[in-house]
């Protein structure tokens, strides 16, 4: 039986609404939802529909520049990619649900994405992401490594989309919330960009895609027998994904909106029918109406309430221009993907659902978007970091073993064993595969352009230092970017932390915001899109802040494009950039104890900018042969990560450093990068010219890494053995015999 | 000179094919849907890589019985050239126009590499005075590309000279060390007896640009240019 009003406390809490929010549901209706009236609510008022906690702060994110298109708000951003062409780009986080199900939760997490994106008109182009999991040796991670991995390739190999790049460390503050977050790219004419808007009072609106199940609904846990839903509700939360109805669907919406059918289309994500219906109806200030029943359906004796709140995968909602319906229902049939249309565009600002004629959801869109509760939430600063005294440092005993260690711990090492698994070459515009360069290269389709991208953060430096933290993140990626050789020019992002109900965790999110704040605009780099995931917690146990940041760059020759390594004997080494090396929160301090001390990397976007400008002017003057940021691991695993590829050794010199031997070699100077050159006086007169320090440290060549500071020679090493270290890292995680828990693939 | 590129529902290589015929070699490529009962008179048949009906069943159990494949069959019958590469391949040993069959990489994980390729056997449009002295760089990317076919078949495509590329190391030695999938004798594509139906693992149609850091698939669509004008 549908439960009826009153609701019990008990009732309203599980649908996510406090008291007071309950209290505002019924003031706004002038009177007591209905059944699936209270899901909608619980939807849409949830903190990842209505960003309750993190609105106030969002809005001082940067977001407008000359060649922003769409800003946040829509379903992905849009920048103008010159010649009229655009790109399209989002970043996502599906944390929970790969956590639980590693496999499907990161599949449907790639889908998801996608969707977001080709629902704007775009067809996607490239997939990145980026991944946290907790330390490598706890019993559960070789198991989630394996799912996460293998769910990514699994969704984004079958459709078709090339994996081209990404990110993933590890650290125990992951350990009972890995973070998988999916990054996508797509690209279109700029004067036929899609909107998530529900116009046209009369259009058709037309459901497109898979059948409509049970998966996915919050309110099948939490309901549960209490109201009598029976076994059927048991049945996992976790969705499937279906690569191959993706797939169609990609190519079905594409074709109907090369076709100009459409009015609006949005896809259904969190939330499903619930939310696509009422965010186009919110943006277009229009109202809808829906018939439920004309829903398709995969079971049978589906309810409203589940059909509003199903998160069933690959499934769109297109209103129609009317009068072409016809030319909508013949594309799509010929994909062979299941189509109806279950309501129309109405004038009234009401969200109306109907199910077999009689109207079971009858509330103002404007309640459910507009006036969906926004909490400036209780915070507490962020407690200043506290500087390491030399005494605190551990004793560095033989720096080529410490090289050698650095380089041998997952987060360092090399990421094949993860991008092997991933089809980055299909569509065949990969003209920067991963681990070749900083940054990810995909040449703009029919273009000789390139776009170049890249996803980082560092959760350390934002325990450490949230506004700093944060800040690097955005330094970090767009120096990843610079080093390819395109210009950064706008950012996705994906902010991961604990509960917004704690201070502590409120503070740091507000102080991250500022930092990437501050980047962005000192870059030039707007945010044009993003998502926030709260509560990634358990057991009163919080993830470090993690404010993924996913940087896109543009580039007028893709062929100009170069990778990290050195790629010839002979080449002068030069470090660019002044930032000092620091070794609070480093990989080093991490390798002999308790990595969450002192200062991180100092925050300084004007300079980061200075390196970021005077390396494409290099770049443009053919002065460099190979650039590679400084990052973990410090600058003695940024000149040993270059000499992997091509095997070509170097002899660095770096008496000209700073502080003492650990931080010199190990210190991670955000903001630096190491740049190859066939001609160095030009290249330091260039650095010069602009006011960035810049110091050669030595010529590649040889097989060895050899390292001296002030005539000592504190690392000889063979890159044949080092590299060994490097690539053996993670296999060795992922080889370690796991008890496989929570089922799954 | 007419290509013909089979799409499938899941097919994902399609456009891929398409781009190198008319972009790289400036020939005309024409896209034909599983459910046509013509192939438009094309000089080749490329049947591309992807996940033709999601690969659901079999790697491409669901395509070879696909409508357009009474056409294929027709035209491979009547010694046209045609090249299935990587999906392609698994279509045509599901419809028998090849020997064996593809199953699950050794290793059990999807490979995404660039492999090294001996060219074994010249007989065919595709092949047709590719060199032979060095290997070809050429990518991979299958979960599905370990070749099995029994003793008998097995000694028959040796035997006839029907085995036509081999994974190998850079030197050119047929090692196991450089096999990604356990496919048996290190085989990585076969032909059919005539010689005019090929079938592939590795992607050829990813490596015929500079921009994509390799050229050397380019030289089998030369070959069958080549062979044909």
């Amino acid at each position: 039986m549908t439960p009826t009003p009153p609701y019990s406390p008990e009732v309203i809490r599980q649908h996510g609404l406090t008291p007071d929010e309950y209290a505002r549901v019924e003031a706004l209706l002038g009177r007591a939802p209905t059944w699936p009236e209270l899901g909608v609510f619980s939807v849409m008022w949830s903190e990842h529909c209505a960003y309750k906690s993190s609105r106030v702060h969002l809005r001082r994110l940067p977001t407008k520049g000359a060649r922003v298109i769409q800003g946040p708000g829509e379903n992905a951003g849009v920048v103008d990619a010159g010649d009229g062409w655009a790109v399209v780009f989002k970043m996502e986080s599906h944390n929970h649900p790969s956590f639980i199900e590693p496999y499907q939760g990161a599949a449907t997490g790639v889908g998801g994405i996608l969707r977001d994106v080709f629902t704007m008109g775009a067809r996607p182009i490239a997939l990145l992401n980026a991944l946290r999991f907790g330390r490598p040796d706890h019993p559960r991670t070789p198991y989630l490594v394996k799912g996460v991995v293998g769910g990514i390739g699994g969704y984004g190999n079958c459709v078709g989309v090339p994996t081209v790049g990404g990110d993933a460390s590890f650290d125990a503050c992951y350990d009972g919330n890995i973070l998988v977050n999916a990054f996508a790219l797509g690209v279109a004419r700029a004067d036929r960009i899609f909107l998530g808007r529900a116009e046209g009072v009369g259009n058709p609106v037309f459901y497109v895609g898979s059948k409509t199940g049970r998966d996915g609904i919050h309110g099948a846990t939490m309901a549960s027998e209490e109201f009598g839903a029976g076994s059927e509700a048991k049945r996992p939360t976790v969705q499937v994904g279906d690569p191959f109805t993706e797939k169609l669907l990609i190519e079905a919406s594409l074709e109907v909106m090369g076709a100009d059918l459409l009015a609006g289309v949005q896809d259904m994500g969190a939330a499903g029918l619930t939310s696509s219906s009422c965010e186009m109806a919110s943006r277009a200030g229009s109202g809808l109406v829906l018939d439920l029943d004309r829903v398709p359906m995969r079971e049978t004796g589906m309810t409203p309430y589940e059909l509003l709140l199903s998160e069933s995968q690959e499934r769109m909602l297109m209103v129609c221009k009317r009068g072409r319906e016809d030319e909508l229902l013949a594309i799509v049939r010929r994909w062979d993907l299941d189509v109806c249309e279950v309501g129309r565009v109405t004038d009234s600002g009401r969200f109306v659902c109907r199910w077999h004629g009689e109207v079971v959801v009858d509330v103002p869109v404007g309640a459910l978007v507009d006036e969906a509760p926004c909490y400036d939430r209780p915070r507490t600063e962020p407690p200043p970091p506290t500087p390491l005294a030399d005494a605190d440092l551990p004793p560095m005993a033989d720096a080529g073993a410490d090289l050698r260690a650095l380089l041998a711990t997952p987060t360092i090492g090399s990421k094949r064993w993860i991008y092997r698994q991933y089809d980055h070459m299909v569509q065949t515009g990969t003209v920067i595969r991963p681990g070749a360069g900083d940054a990810a290269v995909v040449r703009l389709p029919e273009t000789p352009r390139g776009v170049a991208m890249s996803v980082d953060c560092n959760g350390r430096y934002c325990a450490l230092d949230p506004y700093a933290g944060a800040g690097l993140a955005v330094v970090e990626s767009a120096l990843n970017v610079a080093c390819v050789g395109a210009r950064p020019v706008a950012v996705t992002d994906c902010l991961n932390f604990a509960s917004p109900e704690r201070p502590a965790v409120m503070g740091a999110f507000a102080a991250a915001i500022d930092g990437i704040a501050a980047a962005c605009a000192a870059l030039e780099t707007p945010v044009v899109s993003g998502n926030v995931s709260l509560y990634n917690e358990t057991e009163g146990r919080g993830i470090h802040p993690t404010p993924m940041i996913g940087m896109v760059g543009l580039m007028d020759d893709a062929a100009a494009a170069v990778g990290s390594a050195f790629p010839a004997e002979g080449l002068a080494v030069v470090v660019l950039g002044d930032a000092p090396p620091a070794l609070g929160g480093s990989a080093w301090l991490g390798l002999h104890g308790d990595a969450l001390r002192g200062l991180p990397p100092r925050l300084d976007p004007d300079g980061a900018r200075k390196v970021v400008d005077t390396l494409l002017a290099a770049h443009d003057a053919g002065l460099v042969e190979s650039a590679h940021d400084v990052s973990e691991g410090g600058l003695a695993v940024a000149l040993a990560e270059c000499t992997f590829a091509h095997g070509v050794g170097v002899a660095a010199d770096l008496s000209a450093g700073e502080g003492g031997l650990p931080a010199r070699l190990f210190g991670e100077a955000i903001g630096t990068v190491v740049v190859a050159t066939a001609d160095r006086d030009a290249l330091l007169a260039l650095a010069q010219r602009r006011g960035v320090t810049a110091w050669f440290v030595g010529p590649t060549g040889g097989d060895r890494v050899v390292i001296t500071v002030d005539e000592r020679r504190v690392v000889d090493a063979s890159v044949a053995d080092l590299r060994a270290a490097w690539e053996g890292a993670l296999p060795a995680v992922v080889a370690a015999r796991a008890p496989v828990s929570g089922g799954g693939a | 000179m007419r290509f013909t590129v089979v799409s499938f529902p899941g097919s994902n290589c399609d456009h891929d094919c398409v781009r190198v015929v008319d972009a790289v070699l400036g020939e005309q490529a024409t896209l034909v849907r599983h459910t046509a009962d013509d192939l438009g008179r094309p000089d080749v048949v490329l049947l591309p890589g992807g996940f033709s009906y999601g690969d659901y069943l079999r790697c491409g159990a669901i395509a070879a019985r696909a409508p357009v494949m009474a056409a294929v069959r027709r035209f491979a019958e009547g010694g046209g050239p045609v090249l299935g590469i990587c999906n392609g391949f698994q279509v045509l040993t599901e419809c028998g126009l090849l020997p064996g069959a593809l199953g699950r990489n050794a290793g059990l994980d999807f490979v995404c590499d660039d492999v090294w390729l001996t060219v074994e056997g010249q007989a065919t449009p595709f092949t047709r005075g590719v060199p032979r002295e060095r290997p070809l760089r050429v990518p991979v990317a299958h979960h599905d590309g370990c070749y099995f076919a029994d003793d008998d078949t097995l000694a028959r495509l040796e035997g006839e000279g029907q085995v036509i590329f081999r994974y190998a190391d850079a030197a050119g030695r047929p090692d196991p060390t450089a096999n990604p999938n356990g496919s048996r004798a290190n085989i990585a594509g076969i032909c059919n007896a005539a010689g005019n139906v090929v079938g592939m693992m590795p992607h050829p149609e990813r490596c015929a640009e500079p921009l994509l850091g390799g050229v050397d698939g380019r030289l089998l669509f030369d070959a069958v240019r080549g062979v044909l004008s």
